[in-house]
C-alpha cells in the first residue's frame, strides 16, 4: 500500500473521496477530475474502438470482433424493438450509447481498487475514485439527460399544448377540480423518474465500491486475513459481475421505458 | 455525494457519446447487419428454389425414363414383328424355291428317262436289224428298209 493508514475510516474516507479542482466560488463551481477524465478516457476508448469496428464492417462474414459488436447491437436493438413503437430513430442508439456506457463504466469496478490507487498515487493522484458510475454527478447527468429527452418526446409527440394538457387532466381526468391532483401526481412521477433512474445506479455502484473497501480492510489483520480477504473479495468480484452488467442493462431499459412512455397519449 | 458542474459536463459527454452514436456506429451496423439478414433469406429462397427445381427435375427425368422405356419396349415389339415376318417369308421362299428345284429335277430325270428309253429304242432296233440282217444273210439297206424300221422303231 501506498499510502499507510491510522485506521478504517480514514482509509475508507480516502477511498471515497475525489480528486475536486474547484474552477470558480461556491461548492457548485467543483469539477471531479476523477470522474470526468476516467468516463471521458474510457468512452473515448470504447466508442472509438465501436467506431474502428463499425468502418470495417462489412454485410458479408463478419469478423469475430463484429459479430461481437453486432451481438450487443442486436441485443439492444431487440430490446427497443419490444418496449417502443414510435417513430424517432434516434431511441435505439440512445439506448446502445448509456447501456455501453454505463456497462463500461461500471465495469471499472473490476479493477483491483487498492492496486490501482497505489498506481495512481504513485503518478501523483492522492484520491481518486475509477468507478464514474459511483459519483452521484454521473449518474443524475445520465437520469436528467433521459428525463430531458422524455419531456422532449413528449411535446415533440404530443405539442406543448397536448403535454400542458396532460399534465393537468391526466390521470384522473379533466374536471378542473381535479387539476390540481393531476399536476402533483405528474410532478411527482416526474421527479421520482429521475431521481430513481439515478440513484438505483448509483446506490449499487457505490454499495459495490464500498464492500471491496470493506474486504480491503482484511489486508490489515495479519498474512491468514488477506489471503481470506482475497477469497472474499473473488467471490464479491465473480457476484459483482452480474451487478454491473444487470444494472447497465436496467438502466437502458429504463431509459427506452421513459421515453416509450413520453411517446404514450392518455 | 455532492452536486456539481461535473454533472453537467457528464450530461454534455454523455450527449455527445450519443451523437456519435447515432451518426458514425449505429446506421453502418445496423445497415450490414440488415444487408446480412436480406442476403440470408435470399440465400434461403435461392436454395428452396433450388430443391425444387431439383424435385422438379427429377420428375421430368422420371417421365423421360419411362417414355424412353415405353419407346424402347415399341422398337423391340417392332423387330420381334419384323424378325417373324421374315422368317415367315423366308420359310414360304424357301419352301417355293425348294419345289421349284424339286420339279426342275423331275423334269430332268423325266427327260433322262426319256431319251435312255430313246436311245435303247434305238439300240434296240439296231440290234433287232442287226439279228435280222445276220438272219438274212445280206445287208439291211437302211434306206430301203427305211418305213419299216421307223415301224419298228415306234413299235418298241
Amino acid at each position: 500500500m501506498a499510502a499507510t493508514y491510522e485506521n478504517p475510516t480514514e482509509y475508507i474516507n480516502h477511498h471515497l473521496s475525489f480528486f475536486t479542482q474547484p474552477v470558480g466560488p461556491g461548492g457548485f463551481w467543483t469539477v471531479n477530475v476523477d470522474t470526468l477524465l476516467t468516463s471521458a478516457v474510457i468512452g473515448v476508448l470504447t466508442f472509438g474502438f465501436l467506431w474502428l469496428v463499425t468502418r470495417k464492417a462489412r454485410a458479408g462474414v463478419p469478423s469475430r470482433t463484429q459479430a461481437f459488436v453486432e451481438l450487443a447491437v442486436d441485443f439492444v436493438h431487440e430490446q427497443v424493438k419490444s418496449i417502443y413503437n414510435g417513430s424517432s430513430r434516434m431511441v435505439a442508439p440512445i439506448a446502445l450509447t448509456t447501456f455501453v456506457l454505463v456497462l463500461v463504466m461500471n465495469a471499472m469496478d473490476f479493477l483491483p481498487i487498492d492496486v490501482v490507487a497505489t498506481g495512481l498515487h504513485a503518478v501523483g493522484f492522492d484520491k481518486y475514485r475509477f468507478v464514474p458510475t459511483a459519483d452521484v454527478n454521473t449518474t443524475f447527468a445520465l437520469a436528467l439527460s433521459v428525463f430531458g429527452l422524455m419531456i422532449f418526446y413528449s411535446i415533440k409527440v404530443k405539442g406543448l399544448g397536448g403535454w400542458i394538457h396532460e399534465l393537468f387532466c391526466a390521470p384522473f381526468g379533466s374536471n378542473p377540480l381535479l387539476w390540481p391532483f393531476n399536476l402533483l401526481f405528474n410532478l411527482v412521477e416526474y421527479v421520482s423518474k429521475p431521481l430513481s433512474h439515478s440513484l438505483r445506479l448509483f446506490g449499487n455502484m457505490y454499495a459495490g465500491e464500498l464492500i471491496f473497501l470493506l474486504i480491503g480492510m482484511w489486508a490489515a489483520t495479519g498474512i491468514v486475513g488477506t489471503v481470506f480477504g482475497a477469497v472474499l473479495d473473488l467471490g464479491w468480484s465473480i457476484f459483482h459481475i452480474l451487478i454491473v452488467a444487470l444494472q447497465a442493462y436496467i438502466f437502458m431499459m429504463l431509459t427506452v421505458v421513459y421515453i416509450a412512455m413520453a411517446h404514450e397519449h392518455h | 455525494m455532492n452536486i456539481n458542474l461535473t454533472m453537467l459536463m457528464q450530461a454534455v459527454g454523455f450527449g455527445l457519446f450519443i451523437w456519435f452514436t447515432a451518426k458514425f456506429i449505429w446506421p453502418p451496423l445496423t445497415r450490414a447487419v440488415e444487408t446480412r439478414q436480406k442476403q440470408i433469406a435470399d440465400g434461403l429462397a435461392a436454395g428452396e428454389q433450388g430443391r425444387q427445381s431439383l424435385a422438379s427435375a427429377e420428375k421430368r427425368i422420371a417421365e423421360m425414363i419411362a417414355e424412353a422405356r415405353a419407346k424402347a419396349g415399341e422398337i423391340v415389339a417392332t423387330g420381334e414383328k419384323f424378325r417373324s415376318e421374315t422368317m415367315d417369308q423366308a420359310k414360304i421362299d424357301a419352301r417355293a424355291e425348294g419345289d421349284r428345284i424339286i420339279a426342275a429335277a423331275k423334269a430332268e430325270i423325266q427327260q433322262e428317262v426319256a431319251r435312255a428309253k430313246e436311245q435303247l429304242r434305238n439300240q434296240v432296233a439296231d440290234l433287232a436289224v442287226a439279228g435280222a440282217s445276220r438272219i438274212l444273210k445280206r445287208e439291211v439297206v437302211a434306206k430301203d428298209h427305211a418305213e419299216l424300221l421307223a415301224a419298228i422303231r415306234s413299235e418298241l
